[in-house]
């Protein structure tokens, strides 16, 4: 037989109509990986980047050296962002349907991520999330009516009309503006943190990507600055297993573990099941707890499914079996909290209906609030001037000029 | 003659130099669209607009390759690829991602041809997306033909119709030199008669789509639609309007403005790049220099203002040029005197 070079097409376990396969994915019990302290040499803890830290057993128990330790309090603060934002995604969405608003991205099966990751830093950590991590800005305060109104591209819009709905960004809750472009953030992420670490303070920056988008030059760059100036910073890849349609054997995932990358460039690297909030939430602690000791930066790959379509603009059962969800591995990562919480004699069925109703409530009021100041099609209209605005500080001469001709044609 | 839309047009197109050339291969991101079921169609979604729907199961995937999301590594690889003789079409899924990749154009693909003595050919395709009207934001939804026709050593097509479309694809994919093949977001649904049959346009020849003399308008990709609609509105009032789409905005066919200019004294340029730098610019600037004594009255140049793109319906549409400030740009042209 010749051999010659041929190309390889990486090719996903399973396409539409065919039997969910996630046998490629490697698991480990829960509690099995060890905690090193957070000082440990990155070349000691390597095989960190390969294991998958689990904290919540098939008995719904929190085991093994990574268990946070969380008070009930906390965990049901965690269980209830959580389900606020699968709630607020699902109303979202259908404000999508009807049309009320243009595009929408949920984040469902995954809210673990941003919750658990955000609850875990300190406040004035410096968050730069991608467009699926709206449950960090719910942790850090911001309204729904805010959101809701950006969506809405409103007279109440912080974006003024300007970004795509989802782009939010919270002044007060130290998150960046969201970037529709991807993989943009982590450069930022890392620059933030170095000039923390040249202000001696004692804030991290933390950040997420899709594992679809660790394949751009953003993504290498950024690991590679964090790891050379140990700067103090978070760098999460969101392994969702799918970018729109593209499996993430196309990013490289065939081969490694995305937090396999980590390591090549000398840095920290946590491979998590990011749909268990405990592990998470004690992964998140360990980097930041790291960062701050001014031991450097950490990569954490959160393996998680994205339960629904990549946006309002595509239909997985064009390319993946629709069922697929329900064969994930590593389950939802609100039913599993809630199981944890049920077992520790701190949560009911009986508890999480009210929840669930009070929660739709809220979401119902802000929604009727948010429209209040506009819609696409009713109430309140936007001032079209603004689109001239914070293009620079100061508005220049030719660009008065263009806005006054727009003001004339509209007279 | 049938009747297909800019995207038939192009995926029509993008299968039949694929037909006729084996070292025809496409790249990017989706552009297979997953796997589709074992039965049935072999691939789902085809791109964001399901342009290349359809190429992987005759072509195989091979030949229609899905890439990681990395501008600079489908552009660079389809340069590195176009060195040994195949002839990549890569598409950029919005022209904005550019931004991601224009080492690989400014300073290589542009330029490998002069830097290697002249001993290489460059047949790479871009295709790409641009134009704004879906909401889609300050990142998505930019006109950057300008831009990009600025950079000596590769060419920009900017089609506006489905007829174009076809023939000038098939050029940018048999020419030898660096194309970036610019299609308008709007145009996809635009239908008009295209051939079955294979056919070339060549770049550099503008199309003259309404015939006139008393003012010429210039205008580029989607804007040439509302040119049209202008003149024939003002047809019907006895004002003669000669619209002209130069369908590569590099080269430039210089000479059928010129002629026109000539013949009318009056000229409007209609562009959805920006102001400043911009084709609109650079048209208007080709009359100043090489027309001057037949203008009547001073260009006019209708574009978007000098700002990024708003997202929101209400900004988006007075932010793009509409058929008003057109009209209202050709009646102040004719009423100006020199
Ligand atoms: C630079 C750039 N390239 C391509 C895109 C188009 N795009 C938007 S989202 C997306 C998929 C991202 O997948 P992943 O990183 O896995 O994140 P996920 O959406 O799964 O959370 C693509 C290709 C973009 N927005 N920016």
């Amino acid at each position: 037989m010749t051999r010659q070079s041929r190309l390889h097409i990486p090719v996903s376990s399973a396409r539409p109509g065919e039997r969910p396969d996630f046998s490629y994915l490697q698991v480990s019990p829960a509690g099995a990986v060890a905690r090193p302290s957070i000082d440990a040499e990155a070349g000691s803890i390597q095989d960190l980047a390969h294991t998958l830290i689990r904290v919540l057993d098939e008995t719904h128990h929190a085991v093994g050296p990574w268990d946070p330790a969380l008070s009930a309090d906390v965990l049901r603060s965690g269980l209830r962002y959580m389900l606020l934002t699968r709630l607020f995604d699902n109303r979202m969405l259908k404000s999508q349907r009807q049309g009320k608003i243009s595009f929408y991205v949920q984040s469902t099966g995954e809210e673990a991520v941003a919750v658990a990751g955000t609850m875990a830093l300190n406040t004035g950590d410096m968050l730069f999330p991608s467009y699926r991590q709206q449950g960090a800005f719910l942790v850090r305060g911001s309204s729904m009516v805010d959101l809701m109104c950006q969506l809405l591209s409103n007279t109440r819009d912080m974006c003024k009309g300007r970004q795509l709905p989802v782009c939010y960004f919270s002044v007060a809750g130290n998150i960046a503006a969201i970037s529709a472009n991807l993989a943009t953030q982590f450069p930022q992420a890392v620059g933030w943190a170095m000039a923390a670490a040249i202000k001696s303070s004692d804030d991290v920056a933390v950040s997420w990507t899709g594992e679809g988008s660790t394949a751009e030059a953003d993504f290498h760059q950024a690991v590679l600055f964090a790891s050379v100036y140990r700067a103090p910073v978070i760098l999460n890849v969101v392994n969702n297993q799918w970018a729109i349609s593209t499996f993430q054997g196309f990013a490289g995932g065939e081969c490694l573990s995305f937090a396999a990358r980590g390591p090549g460039y000398g840095l920290a690297s946590l491979r998590v099941d990011g749909n268990d909030f405990l592990a998470v939430h004690a992964a998140t602690t360990w980097a930041a707890a790291r960062a701050r000791a001014g031991v450097g930066a950490t990569l954490i790959e959160l393996v998680t499914y994205r339960a629904g379509a990549h946006s309002t603009s595509d239909d997985p059962a064009r390319y993946r079996p629709v069922d697929e969800h329900r064969s994930w591995p590593l389950g939802d990562p609100i039913e599993r909290l809630k199981q944890h919480l049920m077992v520790l004699g701190e949560w009911s069925e009986d508890r999480h209906a009210k929840l669930t109703e009070e929660l739709e409530a809220d979401i119902n009021a802000a929604w009727k609030e948010a429209v209040s100041y506009g819609t696409q099609s009713e109430g309140p209209r936007l001032n079209t001037d603004l689109m001239f605005d914070d293009v620079y500080k100061d508005l220049p001469p030719n660009l008065l000029l263009q806005r006054d001709q727009l003001r004339k044609m509209r007279s | 003659m049938p009747v297909k839309s800019y995207r038939e047009a192009i995926t029509e197109t993008l299968r039949q130099e694929m037909r006729r050339d084996k070292r025809v291969i496409l790249m990017g991101e989706d552009i297979v669209g997953g796997m589709g079921g074992s039965s049935g169609v072999f691939e789902a979604a085809g791109g964001t607009f399901g342009v290349t729907a359809g190429l992987a199961a005759e072509f195989g995937r091979n030949r229609v390759i899905d890439t990681s999301i990395t501008e600079s590594a489908i552009v660079g690889a389809a340069g590195g690829a176009a060195l040994t003789g195949l002839r990549p079409v890569a598409e950029l899924m919005f022209i904005d991602f550019i931004g991601v990749c224009l080492d690989q154009i400014l300073n290589q693909q542009a330029k490998f041809r002069y830097m290697f003595g002249g001993r290489c050919t460059v047949p790479v395709t871009i295709r790409t997306l641009m134009g704004a009207g879906y909401g889609a934001g300050p990142q998505h939804s930019a006109s950057l033909h300008g831009m990009l026709a600025s950079i000596a050593g590769i060419k920009v097509v900017t089609p506006s119709n489905a007829y174009d479309a076809k023939g000038l694809l098939a050029t940018a994919i048999r020419d030898d030199d660096p194309v970036i093949f610019c299609e308008h977001k709007f145009l996809y649904g635009e239908s008009c008669e295209v051939p079955d049959g294979e056919y070339l346009i060549p770049f550099g020849e503008a199309n003259v789509t309404r015939e006139g003399n008393q003012v010429t308008i210039v205008a580029f990709s989607r804007m040439v639609l509302l040119a049209n609609k202008v003149a024939d509105k003002l047809a019907k009032e006895g004002i003669s309007v000669e619209v002209i789409d130069p369908r590569t905005a590099s080269p430039l066919d210089k000479d059928s403005i010129l002629e026109s200019v000539e013949k009318t004294g009056r000229l409007v340029v209609i562009d959805e790049g920006g102001p400043y730098c911009g084709m609109a610019s650079e048209i208007a600037s080709l009359a100043a220099c090489e027309a001057f004594e037949s203008l009547k009255a001073p260009v006019q140049k209708i574009t978007p203002p000098h700002t990024p793109v708003p997202a929101s319906a209400e900004l988006e549409q007075e932010w793009i040029p509409s058929l008003a400030k057109i009209e209202r740009a050709v009646r102040a042209t004719l009423s100006a005197n020199l």
